[in-house]
């Protein structure tokens, strides 16, 4: 058995701790439990503040505590947190620069159980187009920590993106993440193929990668928790290197890593790619998050066959 | 109780806005007209009177806070941060030309003086309600102001924030209504506003937002409550000063003809002030 963590635990112990930080301010929509900023809320009841379900104050108020010197985290469902707010984060935060965080718990299909209403499949494409905007989707608790203390340090407005289950640990410890925002963190060594994932999809890049090992393909993994800016120096090293491209995440194709890959290579150095991710549809209810990302074609497996594919067209 | 000489001068005041205004619409150039005049007595009474202001030093940690939640009547704004030195009159003349500090709307990265980007209706009372907050929590004693459309009321934001502030007790924020009864294109929906701000938990007073005394009246008036945020319902004309821009929805967004620019200054000085 792998060792796993919910991704909003680790967010939650994470968040208490830059929130010594007496301008640490946070903020939640009526979800402070499953969000995790109830441990927050315990040490620092003093800078903790329910909305209620009003997402779009929500975003308002943070960018007026930041414009006072504060540092503002808010938190809601990742499907809530940037379409339902779009512009409020459009103008009250990314226009004028604000410096707040927001935080998008429940993401991509984690939230199994809840359907298409409470799946984010789009979230990461519209926060990418904003500018200003930092968009940072970590892979497991261990990086989930470093993000937190990156975006707690960085200056400007960021969307954190973070998932609801367990994920195994990608990282073996705080010292072995070298996390930087901006910057892709290589998992895996390769020369055939270059998967690269963000998200919950990270470790299923690896177990790819392992397993066509076994038949003589040799895959780099990289991971890209920073959607923007997005690596493209990394991208363009990995497709002179390899020559083939596969991206992988918890999210539409469309705009997100798959897009932002998309984009580096056709304007820097063009490579055949294959995109795993969910297909321009809307998700739905399942009893478990894994049948649904089977559902999805959001597994190893997939990722291998896609190896497989990329390489014919290399 | 305010002297005469007060009211006097914030009336000269408010009247250079009105004649800044208009100055700023010559050559034919379009602006928000009808909303920017309806809140210049209002706006003479917070920045020459009202607020803790310092223009040398508009990042002043202690300084009053003013959020225009209406953007779109920014111009009367830009005449009175002119008018204290916030920026040189002569930025007046570039009102949204390409590259000026002054855009169409207010812009806190570009203009000095600005605190908040507004323009996109219903944000602005959640900004300041962060900032009345952020005063709470970092133990600032300053205030926040806050003028709001009639017809912005509609959006459903505006709402979200009147909840929040009555929750959080914001007894540090005055809201303005620039209640003037008519949207871009005729009257407003939203109904009586006072009882509504009253049953959100809000204390409020209707008055008339273009009678001087009575707008010095009301901002004294606020200070003196606690626990809970005050609303003030100011009725306003749109178009005020000008007699062929007055209830009139053909200003709201206008270019003056030659004609119409000379006749509005003849007007606004007729009724005196400093030109």
């Amino acid at each position: 058995m792998q060792k796993m963590e919910d991704m909003r635990d680790a967010y939650g112990e994470a968040l208490a701790q830059v929130g010594e930080d007496p301008r640490v301010v946070v903020l939640d929509a009526d979800l402070s439990h499953s969000n995790k900023t109830d441990i927050f809320k315990k040490k620092h009841p003093e800078r903790f503040f329910d909305v209620g379900i009003a997402e779009a104050n929500m975003v308002g108020v943070a960018a007026g505590l930041s414009l006072t010197g504060l540092i503002p985290f808010i938190h809601t469902f990742s499907v809530f947190a940037v379409g339902r707010v779009y512009d409020q984060i459009r103008i009250s935060v990314c226009y004028q620069k604000a410096n707040v965080k927001i935080v998008g718990t429940s993401a991509g299909l984690s939230d199994a159980h809840d359907g298409a209403t409470h799946q984010s499949v789009d979230d990461v494409t519209i926060a990418r187009v904003l500018p200003n905007m930092t968009v940072i989707v970590p892979c497991d608790g261990i990086e989930v920590r470093k993000a937190v203390r990156a975006i707690y340090e960085h200056f400007g407005p960021v969307y954190l993106r973070i998932d609801r289950m367990p994920v195994p640990f990608v990282w073996e410890s705080m010292e072995n993440c070298q996390f930087k925002i901006g910057k892709a963190s290589i998992l895996r060594e390769g020369s055939d193929v270059t998967i690269i994932a963000s998200g919950c999809t990270v470790h299923l890049a690896v177990k790819a990668a392992d397993q066509i090992s076994k038949i003589g393909i040799k895959a780099e993994v990289l991971d890209i928790h920073t959607i923007k800016p997005i690596d493209e120096e990394a991208i363009v090293k990995a497709a002179k290197k390899t020559g083939a491209i596969i991206t992988a995440e918890e999210h539409s194709v469309i705009g997100a890593l798959g897009g932002a890959v998309a984009e580096v290579l056709g304007e820097r150095y063009p490579a055949p790619l294959e995109r795993i991710g969910i297909k321009d549809k809307f998700g739905e209810s399942a009893l478990d998050w894994d049948d649904l990302l089977k559902a999805h074609n959001i597994t190893a497996e997939a990722i291998v066959d896609a190896a497989k594919r990329v390489l014919k067209r290399k | 109780m305010h002297s005469q000489s007060t009211i006097k001068s914030l009336e000269e005041k408010a009247l250079t806005i009105r004649r800044g205004i208009i100055e700023i619409m010559a050559n034919g150039k379009r602006g928000h007209l009808g909303g920017s005049l309806s809140i210049a007595d209002i706006i003479a009474a917070l920045y020459f009177h009202q607020m803790r202001i310092d223009p040398k030093n508009p990042n002043w940690e202690d300084r009053d806070r003013f959020v225009l939640s209406k953007g779109h009547s920014v111009l009367a704004q830009y005449v009175a941060l002119a008018e204290l030195g916030f920026f040189p009159r002569e930025e007046l003349k570039k009102v949204k030309k390409i590259g000026s500090i002054l855009q169409g709307h207010p812009d806190r990265l570009k203009t000095p003086g600005i605190e908040a980007s507004t323009g996109s209706l219903g944000q602005g009372l959640s900004v300041a309600c962060g900032m009345a907050l952020g005063a709470k929590i970092r133990g600032k004693d300053y205030r926040t102001y806050v003028i709001v459309g009639d017809g912005e009321s509609t959006e459903g934001m505006i709402w979200e924030a009147a909840i929040f502030a009555s929750h959080y007790k914001l007894d540090n924020l005055t809201g303005i209504t620039d209640q003037n009864r008519l949207m871009a294109s005729g009257s407003t929906i939203v109904g009586s506003l006072s009882p509504k701000w009253r049953a959100f938990g809000w204390e409020t007073k209707e008055i008339d937002g273009h009678n001087m005394n009575e707008i010095l009246d009301a901002l004294d008036w606020a200070l003196t409550v606690k626990n809970r945020p005050v609303m003030l319902v100011c009725n306003t004309i749109k178009g005020r000063g000008i007699s062929f821009v007055e209830n009139n929805v053909d200003f709201h967004h206008c270019a003056l003809t030659n004609e119409q620019y000379e006749k509005a200054l003849r007007e606004l000085n007729e009724k005196g002030g400093k030109k």
